[in-house]
């Protein structure tokens, strides 16, 4: 039994305690099609920035720009399709706008690089700053209000199924996967990993370091536009201050996933069953007629809770 | 009852055990007011144990401490403060964000239990004691941007403030440089003119001799010599700590004919070195003999490109080495053990396998996907090679002896295949026999055609291990001397101190 | 005397120079540049009711930032002082509500006061006595305080306070018309604000604990082999930083005149913003009072005046984000140059 040492093996358990939990209480409504849909629909957005902010805490930096990020590319992309006049479903333009978005999360997470790796901000500070110049553009794009009159196929994104499966689900389980594999697999990753473990031995035994920061910030800010087109699309809109409560979740789920904000040790599987057992407990407490300010309570509780487990396994073993 | 003339700090018998190891076994020792009692040993001989029972850190297994001839029962750290015990540790347990004046009086105004800050009674306490032992430093100066003498000149004062009648002074002398040091001397011998008594605890003491009254020698945790420092010199020290001379065959003559592989023309950075020229011939062991501050370590750092000179050429092999870039240095074939392993060397808790492959992943992977199998087989045959006796090359490195993590940092480098490697250091905190081994890598590097730096502080080492050697003196190199032909630890010693 | 030369040189380059690349420095320059860049775009922007705006717009945001400073300073960082305002405020609101709506405002402070300093020992028993690192703790307690505010003690805003806060909101320092005629008022609040800094300055400054908090932040090992005992100060660090964020929320009520559960939350990352600007640094041991105040000053004045220089108000954010990335890029930056050039 030694995965159950690992906080992964004990997020594990977690995660299926609360699934079967849940299905207890209320059989018929929590394991019914309606409710699996419904939290499949849900969750992937935040999801997928905090699989950014993990990947950025594994460098033991963070990325707090990426609701920003999010927002400016679904924003730019809004603004390009509510201008197209074209008739029909607009399915040519959603596909430009969305690879538009996708650019600019790029070049916005590029930014955030080349402040960390070359000018050697903290990242905290660095992305605290772009965080708010990325919502400001937003703002600056919108005048404040949200964009509007998108096309039909925009809503393809957030709202479709394939083969009977929500598209997010999709889009953030071959995300994850992908990551989890370049993250374990691939010598970017492993670098990232190092870096994340010891950056200053890291410059010494002669690792390509700069190049290794852009380019897994880049990665940050792509993953965050990718949320930004899901919320655009099942929002119907775009606006500057979406989702503006999902910075800090983000960051919570990626910590609850066991993955250390100093850098050196996290696994994306932890992240993945961090975001299932918060949904799996939000789902259920609903069901319950629990608010979502107690969610929001208890998602807190259990983060200091798995922490404190976290510290004091971690004390006893060593 | 206080005997008067009862020694200061007594220890009878004191053994510590931990579960697995005995760290000290049954040491008796004595301290006397105004006296200077140098404690020696190598890494792991039970020096740190000792400081921590007589500071009340840790308990003793068996034996008693007496304080001015009486016995204590278990000490705690205020009991040892109040004794008047202080302790100056390698890193000097200073703020570096307060000023000078709080720094020295900090722990004796806290002693005082007060609330409130009384600026006027600390600023005068501080003054006071730098003006004791003669020194004249800036009270609102931030720690931080003294230099390392001034740091420790400040730990000391804070000892003083706090009537401290015995000073433990752990490795007082690694960061200083020689006028630095003589400098300290001076000052030990007016503290203890004063009465106050002084350990040092080091495992390079032949420069503090002079000043000590009485030597003892600690060999994994048993005390095997004791007796005045006249009877002891840096070699009979080194043969007590070691237990055995650390007489190397130096290496076999060079080649004549061997072809020029690096050669530095008029390297200089400001402040750290000048006007550095050299050259290293293919299959040479060069060594680099200057002390903490000569420039040595950012020569090492600058010919690695981790440091940008502002003037001067490497050329390797007649081609132009790029400046002020590791990657690209690395590139062209020299490669640096550095000195701080723990924190420059290593990736403590990743595994001895990506230890050895760190930089190297790209050559591990096909279109960025690795092969995991041939960096663990890698890994595994590179322990074999360098006889690491490591269970598994997927252990965390941090499970490694000293010795071992050297050699793990040796292998990420001899994977390169590189044409010259700089070891800064190379057997800092390595046992005596991983360092035998070390001098055997080294030697064989140099007989596979490699140009090898060795950049120590360690003469017998660099006397054992180099062709030539090269004085370094405030940042210039003053001499040059060859390695093995008649030349003695003493005569280097005496270039580099004069 | 006399046994070191050297040192005697090195006094003399120690010698206090003016640093022009401090932070202080910095903001308060940009800060005077601002104010001529509006004074000449308009000649009315240098008047008493500019200042008495600012000032009352920075009461808030600067207790926060005190508390927030002080955290900084220990080596560690609070995210959720603006809940635990929030929670305070309002719990304090229905509390006065429905058990004692006669209350003056004193009290109404006080359970306050009290209510924050109670939800920051929270904090501090996480942090202090299991140690586990503050960012996650606060983070953690910003979720939970706010969510068992919104789901045990309500979720409607109360405009219709009780008698103490009412008063409390009408309790004016200065009340006047300038020359041309514009109103201008100055709340008692401010006052608070003062005292709030002049407290803290005091402890930090003149007390053995306040030294001890600096000490945490500059080197921990070293405080707790000088005999600090670390974790009572960290308690005391986040029950104080609790229990100003539980007066900020109050005042922030009782001005506002409506209490509102849902307020405040998600002002937590501009007020650490104007702490940094003031020069403090993420990793401990240094920050200054003064420097803190600059920074929400400054962050104050873009937020409210941006448009009398120019420039339209929806670059707010764009303006505030560029100011931390020059305000903390800088000294990064010089600091990474510094630390390449040196080896």
């Amino acid at each position: 039994m030694t995965w159950l040492r690992t906080p992964e093996g004990r997020l594990g358990v977690i995660a299926v305690a609360v699934f079967i939990l849940m299905a207890m209480v209320n059989p018929e409504r929590f394991l019914s099609v309606q409710n699996l849909t419904s939290m499949a629909f849900q969750f992937p957005e935040f999801a997928i920035l905090a699989l950014a902010v993990a990947v950025a805490m594994l460098t033991g930096g963070i990325d707090l720009s990426v609701v920003g990020t999010a927002n400016l590319s679904a924003v730019i992309a809004a603004t390009v399709m509510a201008n197209y006049t074209g008739g029909g479903d607009g399915v040519g333009i959603v596909i430009a706008a969305s690879a538009l978005a996708l650019v600019v999360g790029l070049i916005a997470g590029l930014f955030n690089g080349v402040l960390v790796a070359t000018f050697g901000l903290p990242p905290i500070l660095a992305t605290l700053g772009t965080g708010l110049i990325y919502t400001g553009f937003a703002l600056v794009i919108t005048g404040g209000p949200a964009v509007l009159g998108l096309p039909p196929a925009a809503a393809w994104i957030g709202n479709s199924t394939l083969f009977g499966v929500p598209t997010p689900l999709i889009v953030f389980a071959l995300l994850a996967a992908g990551i989890g594999w370049l993250m374990m697999r691939t010598s970017f990753g492993l670098k990232t990993r190092m870096f994340g473990a010891n950056p200053l031995a890291a410059r010494y035994a002669a690792m390509d370091t700069g190049a290794v920061l852009l380019k897994l910030y880049a990665l940050c800010g792509t993953l965050s536009a990718v949320a930004g087109l899901i919320v655009m699309s099942r929002a119907n809109s775009a606006k500057a201050d979406y989702g503006s409560s999902y910075l800090l979740l983000a960051v919570l789920i990626a910590v609850l996933g066991g993955v250390n904000p100093y850098g050196g040790y996290g696994r994306i599987i932890g992240v993945v069953l961090a975001v299932l057992s918060m949904q799996f407990l939000s789902s259920g407490l609903n069901l319950m007629g629990v608010t979502n300010f107690a969610r929001e309570m208890i998602w807190g509780a259990l983060l200091i809770a798995v922490m404190l487990i976290n510290t004091l396994a971690s004390r006893r073993t060593s | 009852m206080t005997d008067s003339t009862a020694p200061l700090v007594t220890l009878e018998s004191v053994t510590k055990r931990y579960t697995a190891i005995t760290a000290l076994d049954r040491v008796d020792m004595t301290i006397r007011a105004g006296e200077a009692v140098c404690l020696a040993g190598e890494n792991g001989s039970g020096k740190s144990t000792l400081i921590k029972v007589l500071v009340g850190v840790e308990q003793p297994t068996q034996g008693r401490i007496l304080f001015d001839g009486v016995a204590q029962g278990r000490i705690t750290p205020t009991d040892a403060t109040q004794a008047g015990v202080q302790v100056i540790f390698q890193d000097f347990s200073l703020f570096p964000n307060l000023s000078v004046w709080e720094n020295i009086a900090i722990t004796a105004e806290r002693a005082t239990g007060t609330k409130l800050v009384h600026r006027a009674r600390a600023r005068e306490r501080a003054l006071e004691v730098l003006e004791r032992v003669g020194v004249s430093l800036d009270l609102d100066a931030r720690v931080e941007t003294l230099p390392v003498a001034h740091k420790q000149l400040v730990a000391i004062c804070r000892a003083l403030v706090s009537d401290a009648r015995l000073i433990i002074m752990d490795e007082p002398t690694t960061a200083l440089t020689e006028r630095e040091v003589a400098r300290l001397l001076d000052l030990i011998r007016r503290l203890k003119a004063d009465g106050v008594a002084v350990l040092f605890v080091s495992h390079k003491l032949a420069e503090v001799l002079e000043v000590c009254e009485h030597v003892v020698v600690l060999r994994n945790g048993e005390k095997v010599a004791d007796g005045p420092a006249e009877d002891f010199d840096a070699a009979s020290l080194t043969r007590a700590m070691t237990g055995r001379d650390v007489a190397e065959t130096p290496p076999g003559a060079l080649d004549p004919s061997a072809p020029i592989l690096l050669a530095v023309d008029s390297l200089t950075k400001a402040g750290a070195f000048r006007d550095v020229s050299l050259t290293l011939r293919k299959g040479e062991v060069l060594g680099v003999a200057g002390l903490l501050g000569s420039g040595r370590t950012s020569l090492a750092k600058a010919l690695f490109g981790l440091a940008t000179p502002d003037l001067g050429s490497v050329m390797l092999d007649g081609e132009p080495v790029p400046l002020g870039d590791p990657i690209a240095a690395s590139a062209a074939g020299i490669g640096y053990v550095p000195e701080d392993r723990l924190t420059e060397g290593l990736f403590l808790e990743q595994s001895i396998a990506r230890n050895i492959a760190v930089g190297r992943f790209d050559d591990h992977a096909s279109g960025g996907v690795l092969n995991l199998k041939a960096l663990w087989g890698e890994a595994a045959d590179w322990l074999k090679r360098l006889s690491v006796k490591a269970p598994d090359p997927q252990a965390p490195v941090r499970s490694l002896s000293g010795g071992n993590q050297q050699r793990v940092v040796l292998a990420r480098w001899m994977a390169r295949q590189p044409r010259v490697l700089i070891l800064n250091g190379p057997s800092v905190g390595v046992d005596v026999g991983s360092k035998a081994e070390i001098h055997g890598i080294i030697a064989d590097l140099a007989a596979r055609g490699l140009g090898v730096i060795v950049i120590s502080d360690d003469l017998p080492e660099l006397l054992g291990t180099c062709h030539r050697i090269l004085v370094m003196k405030a940042g210039v190199i003053t001499d040059e001397v060859r390695g093995g032909a008649g030349v003695t630890e003493d005569d280097l010693s005496h270039r580099l101190a004069s | 005397m006399g046994f070191y030369p050297i040192v005697h040189g090195c006094k003399a380059r120690a010698m206090k120079s003016f640093d022009w690349t401090r932070n202080e420095v910095l903001v308060f320059g940009v800060i005077l540049a601002f104010c001529a860049l509006a004074a000449a775009s308009d000649p009315n922007f240098l008047s008493i009711p500019t200042l008495t705006d600012l000032m009352r717009n920075s009461i808030v945001l600067g207790i926060f930032a005190v508390g927030a400073m002080v955290v900084l300073v220990s080596g560690g960082i609070d995210v959720s002082f603006t809940a635990v305002a929030a929670f305070a405020m309002y719990a304090t609101t229905v509390l006065l509500r429905d058990v004692a709506p006669e209350m003056g405002w004193p009290v109404a402070f006080l359970v306050a006061i009290a209510i924050g300093a109670a939800l920051g020992a929270f904090n501090g028993v996480f942090i202090a006595l299991f140690g586990l690192p503050t960012l996650i703790v606060t983070l953690g307690t910003l979720s939970l305080f706010r969510g068992a505010l919104l789901t045990f003690i309500g979720t409607a805003q109360i405009s219709n306070l009780p008698s103490g806060m009412r008063d409390f909101s009408r309790w004016m320092m200065i009340r006047g018309t300038d020359a041309d005629g514009n109103f201008y008022s100055l709340h008692w609040a401010f006052a608070f604000l003062v005292v709030v800094v002049i407290l803290t300055w005091f402890i930090l400054n003149r007390t053995m604990l306040g030294r001890a908090i600096y000490a945490i932040g500059g080197a921990p090992e070293s405080a707790r082999r000088i005999g600090i005992d670390v974790k009572r100060t960290q308690m005391f660090i986040y029950i104080y930083v609790g229990a100003l964020a539980g007066l900020a929320g109050i005042m922030h009520g009782s001005l506002a005149r409506i209490s509102n559960p849902q307020d405040l939350v998600g002002l937590e990352l501009s007020v650490i913003a104007a702490v940094v600007l003031g020069g403090a640094r993420l990793t401990g041991g240094v920050g200054t009072l003064t420097g803190t105040l600059l920074g929400v000053a400054l962050i104050v004045l873009v937020r409210n005046s941006l448009i009398v220089i120019g420039v339209p108000s929806v670059w707010q954010s764009v303006v505030i984000g560029a100011l931390i990335l020059l305000g903390t890029g800088l000294p990064a930056y010089q600091a990474l140059r510094a630390q390449r050039r040196a080896a």
